[in-house]
Formats: structure tokens, C-alpha cells, sequence
């Protein structure tokens, strides 16, 4: 037994904040706590067996399921009428629960067959829930081309969202030099908007689609206020880029903990569209929300596109971004080009925010997790142009997605970095970019 | 409300062993960011494999100042590996490669299983028991009135301002260097020390890997003291406080990381300790903040501090202001 000091719980708060941007994972291993962690709470793994599919859902009776310990079987259990279950634990490590799918009542299965057996670590006197998804899916076991498939088309889906939060990222860098490390929080600002309007217990609960409109709108004026109100102050006295960086650095840790407070840590899904019966194209099988955020964000891009070519907004958008002092001299509003840059590439963000939301839950930090990954996109696109965003973000997201094939999903974003260092290593100008000296 | 008790506590950790740990990691991080102008955002990463260096090594059976050789090397090779192919590139792509190569390091320790070499989310405990068995201090309460340690918190904070004051005459030594002027030469300006023939690059490479070593050194003061890493402790955020210290302290500067690290935790812990206390008496109404909240608010108050201190002053307390405003066009 060991004193602990205030300067023990001070950073044990650290390892907590840290422990919170990965909270599924890890629960809350460390608290601001003058006591020892409690150490006669027994381990314990649970769930619920549900037929989503039902509405409303359906809870399943009589499924059994065995936890193992290696090879060594520790416990079992079945579900009762709640479609509840709990395996008490020997004690913390890793184990692997199964579930027998056999026992599942006729037409019900997992939606993944490769997701029968689960593997979970458990901490000491924690308890872990687990979720196995119920399905239609019952019997057909999908051969290895359709599975990469999926997962090349899950990518897509992936990746247009991130070109869409990223296009910001990258014509702001464009028109202005700013490598923005608060764009993340664009992101979190638009999933966060549209979340108090639809899904709050105390807000407005619209619809989610009026609610996304409506973050869009939200994430541009965000852009607004954080260009008209901080940045632009900041070019005018002449501040240096690195000083920039820092100050968005800064910035972005300000607003991802004020979001913390107000939101709390647990990720929160939007209450519509969450669980969809997956709808097959061919061998593609994807849920409907998917194909409608694909379809929306490429819609979206391709305008994005056209705006940038072919209007004379876009032209002096792309004569700002290739230089400045020239495009003054031709008698281009530079500082308006940047305003509407920094509005539009915000809305942007807002609105993949409200998508990744959509597919996955929301948590105060989601665009901060998000944030590498799009600084893995432009750079491999090209920064600064936003062909270079999309092309980067489709490239990551496939890359990612279909990587989980071979190495386990919680290597994903190491992947997306993998990609990036290599990126800069081979070909630093990008995709797109034009070669120039970076350096 | 005690606030002579949150006072107390702010002192106790503003002089304690993670203050130490704090100044030190800023000194190298000085030597990086301050002196050469290395916008290095993967500065945890150093702390990171030094720590596990050390832990990995006693955890596999060697001796503790085996570990800390490893620890060591392990930030000699981390800092060759992030310089050797960013250091050609430009300031802001230093930035992201260096951010994100300390997390991909993170993914990976953190990846793998609790049989591995480094436990994944269970991390390596008890490694630090050497350390503590060379404690020359007899049992007891050492202080004065309410700031006072245990002979083991006594010793760790002994260790911990030695290393921070070795590593700051060293530092001081190297930047009075001609090597160090031509640091500061690359700081102000790159093309003109190339154009004097000056290997910039090699000289970069240099700064990162010194600095990370010193890194290294606080990395595994932090993790021998809470005799515990885990790869959770190791993330962005992280940095981000180091550079708020470095830049409270004054970048560039001799004695700015200690200053910087002293105030950094007075105000934090002050802070903290206060608004728990306010909250406790109902001054601050709990649907406003609650206690769970203290730990958002701590790391709300440093980004702000941080893009405070960047815009209205960047040379911190004792810097100089034409030392600092690299880059500026």
C-alpha cells in the first residue's frame, strides 16, 4: 500500500481524459481518488440478446453462450426472458465469449456470422457488456471477394465523409497557410448541433434530417465567428504560422473539453436511423442510410467541384489559394474569398459530422479522432486544393476499411497514419498537388 | 470551504515529482521548439518509449538500469526515425507527422494483448522497486505545516529536480555553444545557415534527438514514480500541456520550462482543487459543472491558456519576444 498524493490523482485525471477518448474500450481505470481502486468487485461480462429487426425489438430466451479463457471454458450462461445473460469471471484478462448460434430461434442469426465469438478485456472489478447483432442474415456465408467488396464499399462510405469534413480543412490551408488542428471540432460542433435538435430529451426533437440542415447552417456560422472573430485578427497582426498552429492547437483542446462538459463522455447514437435492416444490391449489402450518405456527400462534392470551376467565386477561390499577392493585384476581395471559404468548408464539416454520427455514435471528441485521418486525406491528396481532399479521403477510407480484412479493427487508424507517414516519405507534394519544394 | 488545504495541495504539486517531470520534458522539448524552431507535436511519444522501455525491460527480468538504457535508446531511434524523413519538410508537416507517428506508436503498444511484451491496455505495474529500495531518506513526514511528503515522495522529488537541473546546465552549455548558435540560426533562418554551409539537416536531427532523449528521462521519472505505465497516459494531449508549460515558462529561455512547469501545476491544481471545493459549498450550481466535470474543465482552461499565451504573449514569462516569433512573415 502506497500513499498516494494529490499529484497521483492529478494525473491519474490525465489517464482519465485519456481513458475517455476511448471509452468503450477502456472504462474508467483511473479516478480522482485518494483510495484504493476497489479490488473485491468481482468481474462480470453481460448483454442482451435482442431481434432488432422486430419492432419493437424482440428480446431472445434460451440462447446459450460459453466465455473462455484461452482454451479453458469459465462460464456459461443463457439468456433469460429479458434476453438478458451474465457470465461472472475468475477474475481480469482477456476472454472469448461465443455464442451458439444453434440455439437461436429459427430465421434469426447474426448479422456477421464471423462475429459468433467476441474477445473482451476485462479489467479488474469491471464488468464489460457485449453486444452480439441479430439479423436475418442466417445462412449464407459470404465468400472472400464479396466480403472485401462490402468492405471496399463501406470505405467508400467512409471515405466520402472524411473527404467532406476535409475539403475545409484543405482550402482553408489553400486560401490562408493555416494547418487547422480545431477543424476536428467543426466536425464535433456540426454532430453535436444536430444531436440537441433531433435526439436531446430536452431540445426541439425534429426531425434528423431538418436537424442536419440545420448543423450545416450552424457549422458554416461556426466558421464565421472562428475566422471573422479570431483568425483574421490574428493574419492582421501578422502572427507567424507556427504561431498559428499553436494557437488552433490550443483552440481545438479548449473546445473539445467544453464540449466534454456539456455533452458528457458516453458516445450517444441519433435516435433515427439507428438500426436498419440491410438493404442488398447484388452482392453489396449495406444498410439505407449508407447508400443515402454516399449518394449525399458525393452530390455534395461534385457541387463543391462546380463551385470551384465554374463560378467566379471558385476562380478566385483557386487564384487565392496559388497566390495571394497576385490575386489582390487582380482586384479579387481576398479577405471576403477567405470568409467564404472558412464558412463553407466549416458547413461542410458540420454536416460529415452529423454523418459520422449517423453511421457511428456521437462523443464530444469524435472529430478529433477524425482529425488525423483527414490530415492523413489532404496531405496524401495535396493540401491545399480540394480535389486533392476527396481523392485523399476515398484513398483512405477504402485503405482503412478494407485493411480490417487482415489486421484487427483497432489497428484502423494506425493504418490511416501508416498511409500518411508513407505519403509524406514518397510523395510529400500528394496526389494532386503540384511538386514543389515542401521543405 | 479549506482553502488554506487547496492551497497547500497546489503547492504540494507544484514542487512535486509531476512538475519535475513536466519541467523536464519542457527543457527538452525547449531545446527543440525554443532553440531550433522544430514544431515537434509527438513530444509524448519520447516520454512514451522511455517509459516502456524501462518497464519492458524490468518486466522481462533485467535490472532497472538496463531499463533505463533501453528507455534511452529507444528515444535515440524514435527520434531518428520521426527526423530522418521529416526533417527536409516543412514546419507544418513536421506538425502532422510527428502527431501522428506518436499515435500510430500508441496504437501499436497498445494493440496487442495482455500476454505481449507491453500488456496493451493493462499496461506494466511494479517495475520502479529498485529505484525505491536506493531511498536513503528513514520513514516519515517531511515539510513544512501542510506541504509535506512521504520519504518516498521525498526521494522521487529529489531525484526529479537533480535531473531537472543536470539537464538544464546541459542545455544551457550546448545553446552557448557554437553548435547552439547555429540552432538558433536555423530557427531564424534556414536558407541563410544552408547558404553558410551549415548542415541544417544533420543539425536538426541532432536537436530532435537530444531533446528526445531528455524527453525520455521525464517519461520514465513519471512512470517509475506511479511504478505503472499504460498506453492511455501517453496520448496527444499530452504534449499540448508540455507546450503550454514551455510557453507559460517563456520558450527559449534557461530557467522558462522550470518557471513554466511550477506555475503550470500551481494553477491547474489550484484551480481544480477550488472549483471542487466551490461545487462541494453550492456556490457553483451543479447543473452548470459538476465534480465528474473537473477533469474537462482542467484541460479546458490549458487550451485556452495556451491560445491566450500564443497570441498576447509568446514569450511567455522570460522569454525574449525577438526569440520567439519564428516564422513570422
Amino acid at each position: 500500500m502506497r500513499p498516494r498524493t494529490r499529484a497521483w490523482g492529478a494525473f491519474a485525471l490525465l489517464a482519465l481524459t485519456g481513458a475517455l477518448a476511448v471509452a468503450s474500450a477502456m472504462p474508467a481505470s483511473a479516478q480522482e481518488d485518494d483510495e484504493e481502486t476497489p479490488v473485491d468487485e468481482p468481474e462480470f461480462v453481460r448483454g442482451r440478446i435482442q431481434d432488432k429487426t422486430k419492432e419493437p425489438s424482440k428480446p431472445l430466451e434460451g440462447v446459450e453462450l460459453t466465455a473462455k479463457k484461452g482454451d479453458r471454458e469459465v462460464g456459461e450462461a443463457v439468456t433469460d426472458e429479458e434476453g438478458s445473460w451474465e457470465i461472472m469471471l475468475p477474475g481480469p484478462g482477456t476472454y472469448t465469449v461465443t455464442l451458439d448460434t444453434d440455439t437461436l430461434p429459427k430465421g434469426v442469426g447474426l448479422r456477421d456470422e464471423d462475429k459468433a465469438s467476441l474477445e473482451v478485456e476485462i479489467e479488474e472489478g469491471r464488468a464489460k457488456g457485449l453486444i452480439f447483432a441479430i439479423g436475418e442474415r442466417t445462412t449464407t456465408s459470404r465468400s472472400p471477394a464479396e466480403r472485401l467488396l462490402n468492405l471496399g464499399v463501406q470505405g467508400i462510405r467512409v471515405g466520402v465523409v472524411l473527404a467532406l469534413a476535409s475539403v475545409g480543412l484543405s482550402l482553408i490551408f489553400g486560401v490562408t497557410g493555416l494547418v487547422n488542428f480545431a477543424h476536428g471540432e467543426v466536425v464535433t460542433f456540426g454532430a453535436l448541433i444536430a444531436f440537441f435538435l433531433s435526439a436531446s430529451a430536452g431540445g426541439p426533437e425534429m426531425p434528423l434530417v431538418a436537424a442536419a440542415v440545420l448543423a450545416l447552417l450552424a457549422g458554416g456560422l461556426f466558421g464565421y465567428v472562428l475566422e471573422s472573430g479570431l483568425f483574421r485578427r490574428l493574419r492582421r497582426r501578422r502572427s507567424g504560422n507556427v504561431a498559428l498552429i499553436v494557437v488552433s492547437i490550443g483552440l481545438g483542446l479548449f473546445l473539445r473539453h467544453v464540449f466534454l462538459i456539456i455533452f458528457g463522455e458516453r458516445p450517444r447514437p441519433f435516435t433515427e436511423f439507428t438500426v436498419q435492416k440491410n438493404f442488398d444490391v447484388g452482392p453489396i449489402s449495406l444498410p439505407p442510410k449508407d447508400f443515402v450518405i454516399i449518394g449525399l456527400s458525393l452530390a455534395l462534392l461534385v457541387a463543391v467541384g462546380l463551385l470551384l470551376q465554374g463560378t467566379r467565386l471558385g476562380t478566385a477561390m483557386r487564384a487565392v489559394s496559388d497566390d495571394r499577392d497576385l490575386a489582390e493585384a487582380s482586384g479579387i476581395d481576398v479577405e471576403r474569398v477567405i470568409l467564404v471559404t472558412w464558412i463553407a468548408g466549416a458547413a461542410l464539416a458540420g454536416l460529415g459530422g452529423v454523418f459520422q454520427g449517423i453511421t457511428d455514435k456521437i462523443t464530444y471528441d469524435m472529430g478529433f479522432t477524425l482529425l488525423l485521418s483527414m490530415f492523413a486525406a489532404v496531405i496524401l491528396g495535396g493540401i491545399g486544393t480540394a480535389y486533392g481532399a476527396m481523392a485523399g479521403g476515398l484513398v483512405i477510407g477504402v485503405t482503412t476499411q478494407v485493411s480490417t480484412y487482415w489486421v484487427e479493427s483497432k489497428y484502423k487508424l494506425g493504418v490511416a497514419l501508416a498511409v500518411l507517414i508513407l505519403a509524406v516519405l514518397i510523395r510529400p507534394q500528394g496526389l494532386l498537388g503540384r511538386a514543389e519544394r515542401v521543405g | 470551504m479549506d482553502i488554506v488545504e487547496v492551497l497547500a495541495d497546489a503547492i504540494r504539486v507544484a514542487i512535486g515529482p509531476l512538475a519535475a517531470a513536466y519541467a523536464l520534458a519542457a527543457v527538452g522539448l525547449n531545446l527543440q521548439f525554443g532553440y531550433t524552431g522544430l514544431l515537434n507535436f509527438g513530444h509524448v511519444a519520447f516520454l512514451m518509449v522511455g517509459a516502456y522501455g524501462t518497464a519492458i525491460t524490468v518486466d522481462q527480468g533485467g535490472p532497472l538500469w538496463l531499463g533505463l538504457l533501453v528507455g534511452v535508446a529507444a528515444a535515440v531511434a524514435l527520434g531518428l526515425l520521426f527526423g530522418l524523413p521529416t526533417l527536409r519538410l516543412r514546419a507544418d508537416y513536421l506538425a502532422i507527422v510527428t502527431i501522428a507517428a506518436a499515435e500510430v506508436l500508441r496504437i501499436l503498444i497498445r494493440g496487442p494483448g495482455e500476454d505481449s511484451l507491453t500488456r496493451g491496455v493493462f499496461g506494466i505495474q511494479r517495475f520502479g522497486n529498485d529505484f525505491f529500495d536506493l531511498n536513503p531518506f528513514p520513514n516519515g513526514e517531511y515539510g513544512i505545516g501542510r506541504v509535506s511528503f512521504t520519504e518516498r515522495g521525498l526521494w522521487v522529488l529529489t531525484v526529479a529536480w537533480a535531473l531537472v537541473a543536470v539537464f538544464t546546465v546541459l542545455v544551457v552549455l550546448l545553446t552557448r555553444s557554437p553548435w547552439g548558435r547555429v540552432l538558433r540560426a536555423i530557427r531564424e533562418d534556414e536558407d541563410a545557415a544552408r547558404s553558410l554551409g551549415k548542415n541544417v539537416f544533420v543539425l536538426k536531427l541532432q536537436s530532435l534527438v537530444i531533446g528526445g532523449v531528455i524527453g525520455a528521462f521525464s517519461g520514465m521519472l513519471l512512470a517509475i514514480d506511479r511504478q505503472s505505465v499504460n498506453p492511455d497516459s501517453y496520448l496527444p494531449v499530452v504534449t499540448f500541456a508540455i507546450y503550454t508549460v514551455l510557453i507559460l515558462g517563456g520558450p527559449a529561455s534557461r530557467l522558462g520550462p522550470i518557471v513554466g512547469a511550477v506555475l503550470y501545476w500551481f494553477v491547474i491544481q489550484f484551480t481544480e482543487g477550488f472549483a471542487r471545493e466551490a461545487i462541494r459549498a453550492g456556490w457553483i450550481p451543479e447543473s452548470v459543472l459538476d465534480e465528474t466535470d473537473i477533469g474537462a474543465l482542467r484541460f479546458a482552461l490549458v487550451g485556452l491558456g495556451l491560445m491566450l499565451l500564443m497570441i498576447f504573449r509568446p514569450q511567455g514569462i522570460l522569454g525574449k519576444r525577438e526569440e520567439v516569433l519564428i516564422d513570422a512573415q
